[in-house]
């Protein structure tokens, strides 16, 4: 058991310099922010801007061109370093197992790891569930679900983990108001209460500015400017006063 | 095709490595071990009856005609167990399991779910490979000793119900057990064993090799099975040739 680090606090991110590169197609051209410990930081921008890369650069799945990732001081690289701190990723598409029942997925990181015996598994699985909104859907599979669904899915099975730093890819993008709100506020929960850092990509605007702490823009793998809400409101830069104020009404065609 | 033969060894020994946690997973290596032979018990079955039958029907009347019946049995027996059997169940298997295989693990790749595996710290060769390749390895000897006594049987109903042979069949597998020993059943078993660590490996590694969309899990469907059996052939000459003596 890796319970090492079982100080329920979130941790501090640190991202320099990062460069990435898709067959020669930079997509990421020099990212530079700081993410305090147990803060909500939004990172909103145009689609194909470079966001879920970002992510996944974050979370180790893609190795940086240049530049470093630090969390508490410490490089992502480092091969301790996934013992050492939990993180959770959201996926954009949720990425639920298809073999698995959603119950079963949403318990694999502690069945797997043998953190907890089942009957313990499939309490916390329960109340998971609960907090997305999802009681008893455990012994349903994840293709009887709508995409909505399957994203809170994805939400209940990283807050199993108890992450320190949990990064979410657009968690509402295919919800209703009303259960984007819910998860909005369990955002916002889950950082009081476990007092997790929280990293938001999401086009919502409703969303970013309701719970953030800082929002940082970024748009053609650049980061436009990073402030709190306020300040990102009043930041004078056509390109972001157009996408933060873009509507069916006022496009001009 | 033969790029890839040095990744195809890395994954095979990361997946070696791996064994002491195959008790851990023994859930999903029963469930896999029970796919396969679900999957192609039936088909193994009315395979080998036919090879041996063809076998038979091809030898018998030409030793006959010489007399030489009392070698049908033997020529049967030893070319089932020695090589038919082996090589046509792996072949069977690389389309029927290996192809599912590289599905099975190309779709996870493509849709993110391997990728959200690295992300819980769940290694995808503990969790997908090692049981795949565990309950293989166990699945197809068995399946090829199964195949050997069937085609075996097959051989024998020819030989007897056909006119140009008319060997009973006690006659038959006396003759047979008077050729036909224990190692050359172990040998042909033995091949299996190495023929299924091939088919895991390579289909394994072009699951997880697999880019692209639905299209990318075409491919690599395609690629597992091919590769498989252009390996499984080379082998198999190379494997005959060492257990020659
Ligand atoms: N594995 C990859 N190989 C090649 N190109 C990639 C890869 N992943 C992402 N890209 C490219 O990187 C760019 C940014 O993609 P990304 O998914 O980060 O966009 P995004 O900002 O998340 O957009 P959206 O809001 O639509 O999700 C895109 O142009 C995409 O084509
Ligand atoms: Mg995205």
């Amino acid at each position: 058991m890796n319970d090492a680090t079982n100080n329920h606090s979130g941790v501090g991110l640190q991202v320099s310099h990062l460069r990435k590169s898709f067959n020669g197609e930079e997509v990421l051209r020099g990212i530079d922010f700081e993410v305090q410990p147990g803060e909500i930081f939004v990172i909103m921008g145009p689609s194909g801007s470079g966001k879920s890369v970002l992510l996944k650069h974050l979370i180790g799945l893609e190795s940086p061109d240049e530049g470093e990732i630090l969390i508490n001081g410490e490089s992502i690289q480092s091969p301790e370093i996934a013992g050492k701190y939990r993180m959770a990723l959201v996926f954009q598409s949720g990425a639920l197992l298809n073999s698995l029942t959603v119950g079963e997925n949403v318990g694999l990181y502690l069945s797997e790891h043998r953190l907890k015996p089942p009957e313990e598994i499939t309490r916390v699985v329960e109340e998971k569930l609960e907090a997305v909104g999802l009681k008893d859907t455990a012994d349903k599979m994840p293709n009887e679900l709508s995409g909505g669904m399957k994203k809170r899915v994805a939400i209940a099975r990283a807050l199993v983990i108890e992450p320190q730093l949990i990064l979410y890819d657009e968690p509402t993008s295919e919800l209703d108001p009303l259960s984007a709100a819910v998860i909005g506020r369990e955002i916002v929960k889950l950082k009081q209460r476990i007092h997790v850092t929280s990293l938001v990509v999401s086009h919502d605007r409703d969303l970013a500015f309701g719970i953030a702490d800082r929002i940082a823009v970024i748009s053609e793998g650049r980061i436009l400017t990073i402030g709190t809400p306020e300040e990102v409101k009043q930041f004078n830069d056509p390109a972001l006063q157009k996408f933060l104020h873009a509507d069916f009404q006022h496009e001009s065609p | 095709m033969f790029e890839n033969i040095g990744e195809i060894i890395l994954l095979f020994w990361r997946t070696m490595l791996a064994l002491p946690l195959a008790w851990r997973q023994r859930q999903k290596v029963f469930e896999q071990f029970f796919e396969i032979g679900n999957a192609s018990l039936l088909m193994v079955c009315v395979l080998s009856f036919f090879i041996g039958a063809v076998i038979a029907l091809q030898t018998g009347p030409v030793l006959v005609e010489r007399s030489l019946s009392s070698a049908v049995g033997g020529v049967v027996g030893i070319s089932i167990a020695k090589e038919l059997a082996p090589v046509m169940m792996a072949i069977l298997i690389a389309g029927r399991i290996g192809s599912a295989m590289a599905a099975e693990i190309g779709s996870m790749r493509v849709y993110q779910e391997i990728d959200a595996l690295r992300t819980m710290n769940i290694d995808p060769i503990h969790y997908l490979v090692l049981p795949r390749m565990v309950a293989i390895a166990v699945a197809l000897p068995m399946l090829v000793v199964f195949a050997i006594l069937v085609g075996w049987f097959g051989g024998a109903v020819v030989a007897d119900l056909n006119n140009h042979i008319s060997i009973p069949i006690q006659a038959f597998f006396s003759d047979l057990r008077n050729v036909v020993q224990l190692k050359d059943v172990a040998n042909g078993v033995f091949k299996s064993f190495c023929f299924a660590l091939i088919i895991g490996a390579v289909s394994c590694h072009q699951g997880l090799a697999t880019i692209g969309g639905p299209r990318g899990i075409g491919r690599s469907v395609t690629k597992a099975v091919v590769n498989s059996i252009v390996i499984i052939v080379i082998f198999d000459y190379v494997l005959t040739r060492i257990l020659l003596k």
